[in-house]
Protein backbone atom coordinates (compact mmCIF):
# COMPACT_ATOMS: atom_id res chain seq x y z
CA UNK A 1 0.00 0.00 0.00
CA UNK A 2 2.34 2.16 0.74
CA UNK A 3 5.15 1.36 -1.35
CA UNK A 4 1.89 1.88 -4.42
CA UNK A 5 1.95 5.64 -2.76
CA UNK A 6 5.65 6.05 -3.45
CA UNK A 7 5.68 4.92 -6.95
CA UNK A 8 2.65 6.95 -8.05
CA UNK A 9 4.96 9.65 -7.97
CA UNK A 10 7.83 8.22 -9.66
CA UNK A 11 7.43 10.32 -12.98
CA UNK A 12 7.44 13.82 -11.65
CA UNK A 13 11.02 13.15 -9.94
CA UNK A 14 13.71 15.50 -11.44
CA UNK A 15 16.49 13.78 -10.77
CA UNK A 16 15.28 10.13 -12.25
CA UNK A 17 12.26 11.75 -14.92
CA UNK A 18 12.28 9.02 -17.25
CA UNK A 19 12.88 6.35 -14.28
CA UNK A 20 15.18 4.56 -16.14
CA UNK A 21 18.11 2.95 -14.29
CA UNK A 22 20.60 4.83 -12.35
CA UNK A 23 23.09 6.93 -14.62
CA UNK A 24 26.32 6.78 -15.33
CA UNK A 25 28.65 6.39 -11.91
CA UNK A 26 30.63 9.25 -11.07
CA UNK A 27 31.81 7.46 -7.90
CA UNK A 28 32.04 3.70 -7.95
CA UNK A 29 33.36 1.83 -4.94
CA UNK A 30 34.14 -1.67 -4.68
CA UNK A 31 34.55 -4.15 -1.63
CA UNK A 32 36.40 -0.64 -0.23
CA UNK A 33 37.38 -1.91 3.34
CA UNK A 34 38.71 0.35 5.96
CA UNK A 35 40.86 -0.46 9.00
CA UNK A 36 42.53 1.79 11.77
CA UNK A 37 44.90 -0.46 13.18
CA UNK A 38 42.67 -3.97 14.29
CA UNK A 39 39.24 -1.90 13.95
CA UNK A 40 37.39 -2.87 10.63
CA UNK A 41 35.44 0.57 10.52
CA UNK A 42 34.34 0.08 6.70
CA UNK A 43 33.24 -3.66 5.45
CA UNK A 44 33.73 -4.62 1.92
CA UNK A 45 31.84 -1.18 0.86
CA UNK A 46 30.06 -1.58 -2.62
CA UNK A 47 29.03 1.87 -3.58
CA UNK A 48 28.10 3.90 -6.37
CA UNK A 49 27.10 7.35 -7.19
CA UNK A 50 25.59 8.44 -10.66
CA UNK A 51 25.65 11.55 -12.40
CA UNK A 52 23.58 14.60 -10.76
CA UNK A 53 22.61 11.93 -8.39
CA UNK A 54 21.29 13.42 -4.64
CA UNK A 55 22.49 10.57 -2.26
CA UNK A 56 22.27 10.42 1.44
CA UNK A 57 24.14 8.29 4.01
CA UNK A 58 22.53 8.14 7.38
CA UNK A 59 24.08 6.34 10.45
CA UNK A 60 24.58 6.83 14.33
CA UNK A 61 27.90 7.94 15.08
CA UNK A 62 30.64 5.83 14.84
CA UNK A 63 28.99 3.65 11.96
CA UNK A 64 31.91 4.82 9.62
CA UNK A 65 29.64 7.28 7.91
CA UNK A 66 32.53 10.19 8.44
CA UNK A 67 35.24 7.95 7.11
CA UNK A 68 33.16 7.33 3.99
CA UNK A 69 33.05 10.81 2.78
CA UNK A 70 36.56 11.28 3.72
CA UNK A 71 37.55 8.81 1.77
CA UNK A 72 35.23 10.24 -1.15
CA UNK A 73 37.26 13.55 -0.67
CA UNK A 74 40.14 12.17 -1.22
CA UNK A 75 41.11 12.64 2.54
CA UNK A 76 42.11 9.48 3.69
CA UNK A 77 43.88 6.72 2.17
CA UNK A 78 42.88 3.62 -0.02
CA UNK A 79 44.61 0.42 0.80
CA UNK A 80 41.76 -2.53 0.16
CA UNK A 81 39.34 -2.54 -2.21
CA UNK A 82 38.51 -0.36 -5.12
CA UNK A 83 37.97 3.43 -5.44
CA UNK A 84 37.42 5.45 -8.56
CA UNK A 85 36.46 9.25 -7.81
CA UNK A 86 35.79 11.93 -10.01
CA UNK A 87 38.90 14.64 -9.64
CA UNK A 88 36.28 17.70 -9.34
CA UNK A 89 35.44 17.33 -5.91
CA UNK A 90 34.10 20.23 -2.88
CA UNK A 91 33.45 19.30 0.33
CA UNK A 92 31.02 21.68 2.75
CA UNK A 93 31.58 20.45 6.66
CA UNK A 94 30.01 20.36 9.36
CA UNK A 95 31.72 23.51 10.48
CA UNK A 96 32.24 26.60 7.97
CA UNK A 97 35.86 25.66 7.85
CA UNK A 98 36.47 29.48 6.52
CA UNK A 99 39.87 30.94 6.81
CA UNK A 100 39.41 33.59 9.00
CA UNK A 101 42.25 35.80 7.59
CA UNK A 102 40.36 36.24 4.25
CA UNK A 103 37.51 37.87 3.41
CA UNK A 104 34.20 36.06 2.26
CA UNK A 105 34.92 36.34 -1.23
CA UNK A 106 38.37 35.38 -0.88
CA UNK A 107 37.34 32.11 0.74
CA UNK A 108 34.86 31.45 -1.79
CA UNK A 109 38.50 31.45 -4.15
CA UNK A 110 40.48 29.50 -2.21
CA UNK A 111 42.58 27.05 -4.37
CA UNK A 112 41.73 28.59 -7.75
CA UNK A 113 44.20 31.02 -9.56
CA UNK A 114 43.13 34.11 -10.46
CA UNK A 115 45.18 33.66 -13.72
CA UNK A 116 43.12 30.30 -14.68
CA UNK A 117 39.72 32.35 -14.28
CA UNK A 118 41.20 35.21 -16.35
CA UNK A 119 42.42 37.63 -14.34
CA UNK A 120 41.62 39.03 -10.82
CA UNK A 121 38.53 41.14 -12.16
CA UNK A 122 36.86 37.96 -13.74
CA UNK A 123 37.77 36.24 -10.43
CA UNK A 124 36.09 38.39 -8.16
CA UNK A 125 32.96 38.47 -10.66
CA UNK A 126 32.76 34.55 -9.99
CA UNK A 127 32.97 34.67 -6.33
CA UNK A 128 30.38 37.64 -6.04
CA UNK A 129 27.59 35.57 -8.59
CA UNK A 130 28.61 32.52 -6.71
CA UNK A 131 27.89 34.60 -3.34
CA UNK A 132 24.70 35.76 -5.32
CA UNK A 133 23.58 32.14 -5.58
CA UNK A 134 23.61 31.79 -1.89
CA UNK A 135 22.04 35.33 -0.87
CA UNK A 136 25.44 36.14 0.50
CA UNK A 137 26.78 38.73 -2.00
CA UNK A 138 26.43 41.58 0.00
CA UNK A 139 28.65 40.17 2.48
CA UNK A 140 31.69 39.05 -0.07
CA UNK A 141 34.01 41.91 1.87
CA UNK A 142 32.84 41.15 5.37
CA UNK A 143 35.77 38.86 7.36
CA UNK A 144 34.28 35.34 8.44
CA UNK A 145 33.90 35.89 11.90
CA UNK A 146 31.55 38.33 11.70
CA UNK A 147 29.22 35.68 9.40
CA UNK A 148 26.21 34.02 11.24
CA UNK A 149 26.19 29.91 11.42
CA UNK A 150 23.82 30.20 8.97
CA UNK A 151 25.62 32.82 6.72
CA UNK A 152 29.39 31.07 7.04
CA UNK A 153 27.66 27.75 6.24
CA UNK A 154 26.39 29.34 2.94
CA UNK A 155 29.54 30.64 2.05
CA UNK A 156 31.28 27.57 2.46
CA UNK A 157 28.40 26.40 0.05
CA UNK A 158 29.33 29.04 -2.27
CA UNK A 159 33.08 28.23 -1.94
CA UNK A 160 32.12 24.36 -2.76
CA UNK A 161 29.92 25.80 -6.00
CA UNK A 162 31.55 28.19 -7.37
CA UNK A 163 34.34 24.93 -8.50
CA UNK A 164 31.34 23.33 -10.66
CA UNK A 165 32.26 19.94 -8.51
CA UNK A 166 31.35 16.61 -10.25
CA UNK A 167 30.99 15.19 -6.83
CA UNK A 168 29.71 17.56 -4.00
CA UNK A 169 30.00 16.00 -0.78
CA UNK A 170 28.48 17.48 2.31
CA UNK A 171 29.28 16.33 5.88
CA UNK A 172 26.31 17.03 8.29
CA UNK A 173 26.38 20.58 7.08
CA UNK A 174 23.83 21.86 8.70
CA UNK A 175 23.75 19.81 12.13
CA UNK A 176 24.88 23.26 14.28
CA UNK A 177 22.53 25.43 12.51
CA UNK A 178 18.98 25.93 14.64
CA UNK A 179 15.76 24.51 13.07
CA UNK A 180 14.44 27.58 10.90
CA UNK A 181 17.97 28.06 9.49
CA UNK A 182 18.50 24.58 8.69
CA UNK A 183 14.66 24.39 6.82
CA UNK A 184 16.05 27.15 4.55
CA UNK A 185 19.32 25.48 4.26
CA UNK A 186 17.49 22.63 3.19
CA UNK A 187 15.69 24.63 0.48
CA UNK A 188 18.60 26.46 -1.07
CA UNK A 189 20.56 23.15 -1.23
CA UNK A 190 18.30 21.58 -3.11
CA UNK A 191 17.94 24.72 -5.39
CA UNK A 192 21.29 25.12 -6.00
CA UNK A 193 21.75 21.10 -6.71
CA UNK A 194 18.67 21.73 -9.61
CA UNK A 195 21.03 24.31 -10.94
CA UNK A 196 24.16 22.74 -10.94
CA UNK A 197 23.31 19.30 -11.03
CA UNK A 198 26.93 17.35 -9.46
CA UNK A 199 26.60 13.71 -7.97
CA UNK A 200 25.94 14.34 -3.99
CA UNK A 201 26.39 13.05 -1.11
CA UNK A 202 25.46 14.07 1.80
CA UNK A 203 26.39 12.29 5.01
CA UNK A 204 23.51 13.00 7.99
CA UNK A 205 22.16 11.55 10.80
CA UNK A 206 18.83 13.70 10.71
CA UNK A 207 15.87 11.32 8.77
CA UNK A 208 13.91 14.32 7.45
CA UNK A 209 16.69 15.75 6.06
CA UNK A 210 17.65 12.64 4.42
CA UNK A 211 13.99 12.64 2.82
CA UNK A 212 13.69 15.67 2.50
CA UNK A 213 16.58 15.74 -0.07
CA UNK A 214 17.50 12.75 -1.01
CA UNK A 215 17.29 10.43 -4.33
CA UNK A 216 18.27 7.80 -2.45
CA UNK A 217 19.04 7.05 1.02
CA UNK A 218 21.30 4.60 2.50
CA UNK A 219 21.92 3.44 5.76
CA UNK A 220 25.57 2.55 7.31
CA UNK A 221 25.27 0.14 10.56
CA UNK A 222 29.01 -0.79 12.06
CA UNK A 223 30.69 -0.13 8.36
CA UNK A 224 28.34 -2.23 6.55
CA UNK A 225 25.40 -0.44 4.03
CA UNK A 226 22.42 -2.42 5.53
CA UNK A 227 19.78 -0.36 3.56
CA UNK A 228 19.33 1.33 0.45
CA UNK A 229 16.36 2.82 -0.57
CA UNK A 230 15.36 5.45 -3.07
CA UNK A 231 12.72 7.98 -2.00
CA UNK A 232 10.59 8.85 -5.09
CA UNK A 233 8.49 11.16 -3.34
CA UNK A 234 7.75 14.65 -5.47
CA UNK A 235 9.98 17.38 -5.02
CA UNK A 236 9.74 20.21 -2.24
CA UNK A 237 9.14 17.24 0.05
CA UNK A 238 7.81 18.41 3.28
CA UNK A 239 7.29 16.18 6.05
CA UNK A 240 2.97 16.47 5.82
CA UNK A 241 3.19 14.83 2.59
CA UNK A 242 1.71 11.40 1.66
CA UNK A 243 4.56 8.98 1.88
CA UNK A 244 6.78 11.07 3.77
CA UNK A 245 5.99 9.47 7.21
CA UNK A 246 5.98 6.36 5.67
CA UNK A 247 10.01 6.30 5.05
CA UNK A 248 10.54 8.00 8.10
CA UNK A 249 9.38 5.06 10.25
CA UNK A 250 11.07 2.66 8.14
CA UNK A 251 14.75 5.05 8.35
CA UNK A 252 14.09 5.20 11.73
CA UNK A 253 13.62 1.26 12.21
CA UNK A 254 16.38 0.68 10.24
CA UNK A 255 18.54 2.62 12.49
CA UNK A 256 16.99 1.04 15.88
CA UNK A 257 14.98 3.96 17.08
CA UNK A 258 12.40 3.45 19.65
CA UNK A 259 8.18 4.63 18.22
CA UNK A 260 8.24 6.63 20.92
CA UNK A 261 11.18 8.67 19.72
CA UNK A 262 9.49 8.99 16.41
CA UNK A 263 6.68 10.15 17.44
CA UNK A 264 8.51 12.96 19.08
CA UNK A 265 10.85 13.42 16.31
CA UNK A 266 7.53 13.50 13.69
CA UNK A 267 6.14 16.39 16.46
CA UNK A 268 9.34 18.66 16.25
CA UNK A 269 9.53 18.97 12.24
CA UNK A 270 5.36 19.46 12.13
CA UNK A 271 6.03 21.89 14.94
CA UNK A 272 8.88 23.55 12.76
CA UNK A 273 6.82 23.23 8.90
CA UNK A 274 3.68 24.85 11.04
CA UNK A 275 6.43 27.90 12.83
CA UNK A 276 7.87 28.76 9.13
CA UNK B 1 14.45 73.04 52.30
CA UNK B 2 15.22 69.86 50.28
CA UNK B 3 17.82 66.98 52.39
CA UNK B 4 19.73 66.34 48.76
CA UNK B 5 23.20 67.37 48.89
CA UNK B 6 24.20 68.19 45.46
CA UNK B 7 27.26 67.02 43.52
CA UNK B 8 30.39 68.82 43.22
CA UNK B 9 30.30 70.21 39.70
CA UNK B 10 33.58 70.69 39.60
CA UNK B 11 35.58 66.93 38.79
CA UNK B 12 38.94 66.57 37.96
CA UNK B 13 39.44 64.96 34.77
CA UNK B 14 40.65 61.39 34.67
CA UNK B 15 43.86 61.87 32.70
CA UNK B 16 44.92 64.59 35.29
CA UNK B 17 43.65 62.20 38.26
CA UNK B 18 46.36 59.52 36.63
CA UNK B 19 49.28 61.70 36.39
CA UNK B 20 48.69 63.32 39.80
CA UNK B 21 50.90 61.19 41.83
CA UNK B 22 53.94 61.57 38.67
CA UNK B 23 53.99 65.26 39.12
CA UNK B 24 54.06 65.34 42.76
CA UNK B 25 56.62 63.13 42.90
CA UNK B 26 58.03 65.79 39.98
CA UNK B 27 57.96 68.48 41.97
CA UNK B 28 59.41 66.92 45.31
CA UNK B 29 62.08 65.99 43.48
CA UNK B 30 62.70 69.91 42.04
CA UNK B 31 62.14 70.94 45.42
CA UNK B 32 64.66 68.95 47.13
CA UNK B 33 67.43 69.14 44.82
CA UNK B 34 66.53 73.38 44.74
CA UNK B 35 66.79 72.68 48.72
CA UNK B 36 70.28 70.90 48.61
CA UNK B 37 68.79 68.07 49.73
CA UNK B 38 69.65 65.52 46.72
CA UNK B 39 72.73 66.70 45.53
CA UNK B 40 73.46 67.36 42.09
CA UNK B 41 76.32 64.42 41.82
CA UNK B 42 74.07 61.82 43.03
CA UNK B 43 70.36 62.96 41.17
CA UNK B 44 70.08 65.80 38.52
CA UNK B 45 66.79 68.20 39.35
CA UNK B 46 64.68 67.54 36.68
CA UNK B 47 64.43 70.97 35.38
CA UNK B 48 68.56 70.53 34.84
CA UNK B 49 67.87 67.00 33.28
CA UNK B 50 65.14 69.04 30.78
CA UNK B 51 67.54 71.55 30.09
CA UNK B 52 70.45 69.16 29.09
CA UNK B 53 68.23 66.90 27.38
CA UNK B 54 67.26 70.34 25.27
CA UNK B 55 71.34 70.90 25.28
CA UNK B 56 72.21 67.67 23.80
CA UNK B 57 69.64 67.86 20.88
CA UNK B 58 70.48 71.02 20.10
CA UNK B 59 74.26 70.45 19.47
CA UNK B 60 73.07 67.10 17.36
CA UNK B 61 74.74 64.54 20.29
CA UNK B 62 71.55 62.99 21.34
CA UNK B 63 70.74 62.41 17.75
CA UNK B 64 73.62 61.10 16.27
CA UNK B 65 74.26 57.85 19.19
CA UNK B 66 70.44 57.42 19.08
CA UNK B 67 70.80 56.55 15.82
CA UNK B 68 73.86 54.20 16.09
CA UNK B 69 71.82 52.45 18.76
CA UNK B 70 68.97 52.15 17.05
CA UNK B 71 70.87 51.09 14.19
CA UNK B 72 72.22 48.53 16.47
CA UNK B 73 68.90 47.56 17.03
CA UNK B 74 67.36 47.01 13.92
CA UNK B 75 70.47 44.53 12.92
CA UNK B 76 70.65 42.64 15.74
CA UNK B 77 67.12 42.20 15.55
CA UNK B 78 66.35 41.64 11.31
CA UNK B 79 69.14 38.61 12.06
CA UNK B 80 67.21 37.64 15.35
CA UNK B 81 63.64 37.62 12.92
CA UNK B 82 65.48 35.74 10.14
CA UNK B 83 66.96 32.85 12.25
CA UNK B 84 64.18 32.95 14.99
CA UNK B 85 61.40 32.45 11.53
CA UNK B 86 63.64 30.08 9.93
CA UNK B 87 64.38 27.74 12.41
CA UNK B 88 60.85 27.96 13.38
CA UNK B 89 60.01 27.08 9.94
CA UNK B 90 62.09 24.16 10.39
CA UNK B 91 60.49 22.73 13.27
CA UNK B 92 56.96 23.51 12.85
CA UNK B 93 56.69 22.39 9.34
CA UNK B 94 58.37 18.86 9.18
CA UNK B 95 58.74 15.81 12.30
CA UNK B 96 62.47 15.84 10.78
CA UNK B 97 62.73 19.45 11.41
CA UNK B 98 61.56 19.27 14.79
CA UNK B 99 63.86 16.51 16.01
CA UNK B 100 67.04 18.29 14.57
CA UNK B 101 66.13 22.05 15.47
CA UNK B 102 63.64 22.07 19.14
CA UNK B 103 65.70 20.00 21.34
CA UNK B 104 68.78 22.27 21.43
CA UNK B 105 66.84 25.45 20.98
CA UNK B 106 64.79 24.62 24.40
CA UNK B 107 67.90 23.54 26.02
CA UNK B 108 69.92 26.93 24.78
CA UNK B 109 66.58 29.50 25.42
CA UNK B 110 66.85 28.00 29.66
CA UNK B 111 70.66 29.42 29.44
CA UNK B 112 70.42 33.82 30.56
CA UNK B 113 72.19 34.85 27.16
CA UNK B 114 73.29 37.88 28.64
CA UNK B 115 75.65 35.64 31.47
CA UNK B 116 77.66 34.74 27.44
CA UNK B 117 78.94 38.57 27.12
CA UNK B 118 82.37 36.98 28.29
CA UNK B 119 82.21 34.75 26.03
CA UNK B 120 81.29 37.18 22.68
CA UNK B 121 84.33 39.50 23.64
CA UNK B 122 86.83 36.75 23.80
CA UNK B 123 85.03 35.40 20.04
CA UNK B 124 84.21 38.42 18.74
CA UNK B 125 86.27 41.45 20.01
CA UNK B 126 84.74 44.45 21.59
CA UNK B 127 84.31 46.06 18.59
CA UNK B 128 80.31 46.14 16.74
CA UNK B 129 79.89 42.52 16.33
CA UNK B 130 79.66 41.63 19.47
CA UNK B 131 76.99 43.97 20.77
CA UNK B 132 74.84 42.83 17.70
CA UNK B 133 75.67 39.22 18.30
CA UNK B 134 74.07 39.78 21.91
CA UNK B 135 70.70 41.61 20.54
CA UNK B 136 70.06 38.91 18.10
CA UNK B 137 70.58 36.08 20.12
CA UNK B 138 68.37 37.33 22.27
CA UNK B 139 65.41 38.33 20.27
CA UNK B 140 66.36 35.01 18.10
CA UNK B 141 64.29 32.50 21.39
CA UNK B 142 61.17 34.46 21.60
CA UNK B 143 60.59 34.48 17.88
CA UNK B 144 61.45 31.01 17.46
CA UNK B 145 59.30 30.01 20.15
CA UNK B 146 55.72 31.74 19.64
CA UNK B 147 56.07 31.16 15.97
CA UNK B 148 56.93 27.52 16.26
CA UNK B 149 54.14 27.51 18.78
CA UNK B 150 51.78 29.22 16.65
CA UNK B 151 52.60 27.53 13.33
CA UNK B 152 51.68 24.04 15.64
CA UNK B 153 48.59 25.74 16.59
CA UNK B 154 47.08 26.06 13.09
CA UNK B 155 43.84 24.36 13.54
CA UNK B 156 44.36 20.90 11.56
CA UNK B 157 40.72 21.18 9.82
CA UNK B 158 41.43 24.58 8.20
CA UNK B 159 44.66 22.74 6.88
CA UNK B 160 42.38 19.78 5.83
CA UNK B 161 40.15 22.21 3.95
CA UNK B 162 43.10 23.97 2.12
CA UNK B 163 43.84 20.19 1.16
CA UNK B 164 40.36 19.29 -0.02
CA UNK B 165 40.47 22.86 -2.19
CA UNK B 166 43.92 21.85 -4.14
CA UNK B 167 46.18 23.66 -2.01
CA UNK B 168 49.55 22.09 -2.24
CA UNK B 169 51.98 22.55 0.17
CA UNK B 170 53.69 26.05 -0.95
CA UNK B 171 50.02 27.08 -1.20
CA UNK B 172 48.76 25.93 2.38
CA UNK B 173 52.02 27.49 3.98
CA UNK B 174 51.19 31.07 2.47
CA UNK B 175 47.29 30.79 2.73
CA UNK B 176 46.91 28.49 5.50
CA UNK B 177 49.43 28.12 8.15
CA UNK B 178 51.62 31.60 8.22
CA UNK B 179 48.80 33.67 8.29
CA UNK B 180 46.90 31.48 11.25
CA UNK B 181 50.55 32.05 13.02
CA UNK B 182 50.57 35.18 12.44
CA UNK B 183 49.11 36.69 15.71
CA UNK B 184 51.72 34.40 17.79
CA UNK B 185 54.95 35.55 15.53
CA UNK B 186 53.83 39.26 16.37
CA UNK B 187 53.80 37.90 20.37
CA UNK B 188 56.91 37.09 20.01
CA UNK B 189 58.18 40.10 18.10
CA UNK B 190 56.98 42.17 21.23
CA UNK B 191 59.05 39.70 23.56
CA UNK B 192 62.11 40.19 21.10
CA UNK B 193 61.99 43.74 20.98
CA UNK B 194 62.03 44.43 24.41
CA UNK B 195 64.62 41.74 24.96
CA UNK B 196 66.54 43.85 22.41
CA UNK B 197 66.33 47.42 24.54
CA UNK B 198 67.62 44.99 27.31
CA UNK B 199 70.67 43.45 25.29
CA UNK B 200 71.49 46.68 23.95
CA UNK B 201 72.11 48.30 27.30
CA UNK B 202 74.43 45.61 28.55
CA UNK B 203 76.53 45.66 25.01
CA UNK B 204 76.74 48.87 25.33
CA UNK B 205 78.62 48.84 28.54
CA UNK B 206 80.85 46.89 26.47
CA UNK B 207 83.89 49.62 25.40
CA UNK B 208 81.17 51.25 23.40
CA UNK B 209 82.66 54.01 21.54
CA UNK B 210 78.84 55.54 20.17
CA UNK B 211 75.57 54.87 21.29
CA UNK B 212 73.46 55.99 23.76
CA UNK B 213 75.24 53.40 26.87
CA UNK B 214 78.80 55.40 25.35
CA UNK B 215 76.42 58.42 26.61
CA UNK B 216 75.60 57.09 29.96
CA UNK B 217 79.49 55.91 30.58
CA UNK B 218 81.17 59.18 29.54
CA UNK B 219 78.26 60.94 32.13
CA UNK B 220 79.44 58.31 34.69
CA UNK B 221 83.18 59.19 34.11
CA UNK B 222 82.31 62.96 34.79
CA UNK B 223 79.84 62.47 37.26
CA UNK B 224 77.13 64.04 35.21
CA UNK B 225 73.44 62.59 36.47
CA UNK B 226 71.58 64.79 33.93
CA UNK B 227 72.93 63.33 31.45
CA UNK B 228 72.47 59.70 32.10
CA UNK B 229 68.50 60.16 33.48
CA UNK B 230 68.32 61.42 29.93
CA UNK B 231 69.50 58.71 28.49
CA UNK B 232 68.03 56.28 30.69
CA UNK B 233 64.50 58.27 29.51
CA UNK B 234 65.43 57.91 26.15
CA UNK B 235 65.51 53.79 26.33
CA UNK B 236 62.20 53.80 27.88
CA UNK B 237 60.86 56.11 25.21
CA UNK B 238 62.46 53.57 22.68
CA UNK B 239 60.94 50.61 24.27
CA UNK B 240 56.77 52.48 24.16
CA UNK B 241 57.45 53.43 20.42
CA UNK B 242 58.55 50.16 19.07
CA UNK B 243 55.69 48.49 21.29
CA UNK B 244 53.19 51.09 19.46
CA UNK B 245 54.57 50.33 15.98
CA UNK B 246 54.35 46.39 16.75
CA UNK B 247 50.61 47.43 17.62
CA UNK B 248 49.71 49.36 15.47
CA UNK B 249 51.01 46.80 13.06
CA UNK B 250 49.06 44.10 15.01
CA UNK B 251 46.14 46.22 13.63
CA UNK B 252 46.66 46.17 10.31
CA UNK B 253 47.62 42.29 10.18
CA UNK B 254 45.27 40.87 12.63
CA UNK B 255 42.39 43.00 11.23
CA UNK B 256 40.62 39.88 10.48
CA UNK B 257 40.41 39.25 14.48
CA UNK B 258 36.96 39.88 16.28
CA UNK B 259 38.80 41.92 18.86
CA UNK B 260 40.08 44.66 15.73
CA UNK B 261 36.85 44.74 13.47
CA UNK B 262 35.33 46.46 16.27
CA UNK B 263 37.69 48.58 17.16
CA UNK B 264 38.02 49.87 13.04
Amino acid sequence: MQNQTLFAFKALDPANPSGSPAPKPVVQLRAFTRRFSNNTVLDSIDLEIGEGEFVALLGRSGSGKTTILRTLAGLDTVSEGEVKLPSARAVVFQEPRLLPWKRVWNNVLLGLEPKALGGAKAARTLAQKALSEVGLDHRADAWPSTLSGGEAQRAALARALVREPKLLLLDEPFASLDALTRIKMHALVASLWQAHKPAVLMVTHDVDEAIALADRVLILAEGKLIVERRVDLPRKRQPGQPGFAALRRYFLEQLGVEAEDETQQHAVAKEIILGS
Amino acid sequence: MSATIKPVNFRIPVWAQRFATTVALLLAWEAASKAGLIPARILAAPSAVAGTFWDMLASGELESNLLVSLGRVLTGLSIAIVTGSSLALIAGLSRTGEMAVDAPMQMLRTMPFLALVPLFILWFGIGETPKIALIALGGTFPIYLNLFSGIRAVDKKLVEAGNCFGLNNAALIKHVILPGALPSFLVGLRYALGISWLSLVVAEQVNATAGIGYLINNARDYMRTDIIVVCLLIYSVLGLTTDFIVRTLERFALAWRPSFINVT
